[in-house]
């Protein structure tokens, strides 16, 4: 297991990449401790993979070093880098039994056959596949496929670092719950670095210690997911965290008073936003409440989601939403008040904070 | 869920039943009529029972075209197969090279048989073909015509020039539907070259390679115009398969009754022998 650092890495597909949007991924420096749980969540496209593929070795970055434990392993390639990967298709040897797929990488390895099937027959009863140990894997179901391909990991217990690279795509959802669960408890116990690519929030949220949110092939927020969820750093963030995503409106920044739709809220702190910036208020739809007191807004639609009520209105011509109660009653005049100590100011989408 | 019956629909198939009756099942009976059958001329047939069947069986004549097909077939078969992988696997997967390879892949299969006899007849010729000639300048002995082993060498060479095409490209029709994450699986396993093609792309590539196997199998072993361009059957009756056997017989010899025979049992030997294959390289599929 190892501590894996990330120095100043880019990436760009092409040749010679001339200008800024030419990287796929743009500049990455961060540092994951041994045996985190980092869950790097982010949509189609943003670069989650080829930041995975850079920290496997099957992808050389553009520019920078990746070290594992202070060495730098950024020319080794994914052999010597000693790395585990989980692919979106499950990957298993078809023609295989079961037993001699999690054996194939011990035995590639020229580890003694007592050896590999002590290990072997450990990874069978973690992943509960032991009754399955003499059936050819092509049998299998999806889930039962992407437990190989994660046992395949496990089995070498040297790996510096396990990455999922969207492992849980293909599994049915009442499986996925399980499967999430299972690899918790196998991270608990065994504490291995794992790196969890996703663009489920749900399933990068449960899984992850800190979740790193990617959009635009650049790195927005690390975080708990307490973090992400209350003080988002970019207006990204808050709008592809949470279910409605944080209502983004317009605002006018003066000292500590922000004016919105004609409505002027007063903060206790005065956020520093340099001059000429484009302003934002951020507010999540759980810090709205709905009554007959506060700011005017016009309901267009009430989304009723069994435990609470999603309300889809209109705020000074912006479309917000509110997540109201089930019990919750919808007033015939209805009105509406910020949670102040939950609004977020942004400046061309990044937050200002209370500081400075 | 009720099924619903609607014998309507029988007047589907039947466009391709008379299609298949005319082209098919009605030229073949003729020849199972003639088979069974002895003539004197006239028009006037006599019922012969087995007659033939037993006739064409008890032939040297028979027997030894026989052996001839299946050696060719072997021959063909372990050159063609193992080529064809191999230059498969070494084909670009991506960029201009993919469209070159296809292209150049394929064009020993756009050009019809008679003219490949032609083309590898007027080739190896010693006195004015490029092949033969250059040979013989050499100071190798070479001549398709007089020469059984220099026949043979001519025809397995132009057959494997003609067919290892369609054995490449449908390896590497397999060989490219493997997803990528396979092959970064396998790094990641640290599996060697050789057990990523033995546990990756030959298991990926099995139904394809049942397929050109049989393929292969069905066209050489009914090969004809190729040898009767190229050596006519000769030196002797060395190159003699039993499709130019049969032609012999029924056209040269005009012996209706013995072809009709013979082509039968051909036929049932070519099917017999693909449905052989078939069973044994499928099996291994069903003990999943």
């Amino acid at each position: 297991m190892a501590r894996i650092t990330l120095d100043h890495i880019r990436h760009a597909y092409g040749e010679k990449p001339k200008s800024e949007a030419d990287y796929s991924l743009k500049e990455v420096h961060h540092e994951w401790n041994d045996g985190g749980a980092y869950a790097l969540l982010g949509p189609s496209g943003c670069g989650k993979t080829t930041l995975l593929n850079i920290i496997s070795g099957l992808l050389q970055p553009s520019e920078g070093r990746i070290l594992f434990d202070g060495k730098d392993v950024t020319h080794l390639s994914t052999q010597q880098r000693n790395i585990a990967q989980v692919f979106q298709f499950p990957v298993i040897y078809d023609t295989m039994t079961v037993y001699d797929n999690l054996a194939f990488p011990l035995r590639n390895r020229g580890v003694a056959e007592p050896e590999v099937d002590r290990r072997v027959r450990e990874i069978l009863e973690m992943i509960d596949l032991a009754s399955w140990a003499k059936k050819k894997a092509r049998g299998l179901t999806a889930d039962q496929k992407q437990k190989i391909s994660l046992g395949r990991g496990l089995v070498r217990n040297d790996v510096n670092a396990i990455l999922f690279d969207e492992p849980l795509t293909v599994i049915d959802p009442h499986m996925k719950w399980q499967l999430r669960s299972q690899l918790k408890k196998l991270h608990r116990q065994f504490g291995f670095t794992m790196v969890y690519v996703t663009h489920d929030q749900t399933e990068a949220l449960t899984f992850a210690d800190k979740v790193v949110v990617m959009y635009d092939g650049q790195i927005v927020q690390i975080g708990t997911p307490a973090e992400l969820f209350e003080r988002p750093k970019h207006t990204f963030v808050g709008y592809f965290i949470g279910s409605p995503g944080m209502n983004v409106l317009p605002a006018a920044i003066d000292g500590s008073s922000v004016t919105v739709g004609g409505q002027v809220l007063t903060l206790d702190y005065r956020p520093a936003v340099a001059a000429g910036a484009r302003t934002e208020l951020g507010i999540r739809p759980e810090f709205i409440s709905l009554s007959r007191d506060g700011m005017p807004v016009s309901i267009s639609k009430v989304e009723d989601i069994g435990r609470q009520k999603i309300v889809r209105a209109e705020f000074a011509g912006k479309p917000i939403a509110i997540v109201v109660p089930e019990d919750g009653e919808i007033p015939a005049e209805p009105r509406v008040t910020f949670d102040p100590a939950a609004i977020n100011i942004y400046a061309d989408s990044w937050r200002v904070g209370r500081e400075g | 869920m009720n099924k619903t019956w609607n014998n309507k629909a029988w007047f589907m198939v039947l466009p391709v039943l008379l299609l298949v009756a005319f082209s098919a099942v009605i030229p073949l009976m003729t020849v199972v009529n003639y088979s069974v059958q002895d003539t004197f001329g006239n028009n006037q047939f006599f019922w012969n029972g087995v007659g033939w069947f037993s006739d064409v069986m008890a032939s040297d004549r028979f027997w030894q075209a026989l052996g001839r097909n299946l050696l060719f077939s072997i021959i063909i078969l372990s050159i063609e197969i193992p080529l064809g992988i191999l230059i498969a696997l070494n084909m670009p997967k991506k960029g201009l090279g993919v469209p070159v390879c296809l292209v150049l892949m394929a064009l020993p299969l756009l050009i019809p048989w008679n003219v490949v006899g032609t083309i590898w007849q007027v080739f190896g010729r010693v006195d004015i073909g490029l092949l033969g000639h250059a040979l013989v300048s050499l100071g190798i002995s070479y001549n398709y015509v007089n020469n059984i082993f220099d026949a043979w060498m001519t025809l397995i060479i132009m057959d494997v020039w003609h067919w290892t095409s369609l054995v490449v490209l449908l390896c590497y029709a397999g060989l490219v539907s493997i997803p990528e994450a396979y092959y970064q699986a396998a790094k990641i396993d640290g599996a060697s070259r050789w057990a990523v093609f033995r546990y990756i792309q030959l298991p990926k590539m099995k139904r394809v390679l049942l397929i050109a196997f049989l393929l292969r199998f069905m066209d050489s072993f009914m090969i004809y115009t190729e040898p009767f361009v190229v050596t006519g059957g000769g030196p002797g009756n060395s190159t003699t398969f039993l499709s130019i056997d049969l032609v012999k017989m029924a056209i040269g010899q005009f012996d209706l009754g013995p072809a009709a025979a013979m082509s039968i049992i051909y036929f049932l030997i070519i099917l017999l022998l693909s449905w052989i294959f078939y069973t044994v390289m499928t099996s291994s599929d069903e003990q999943a």
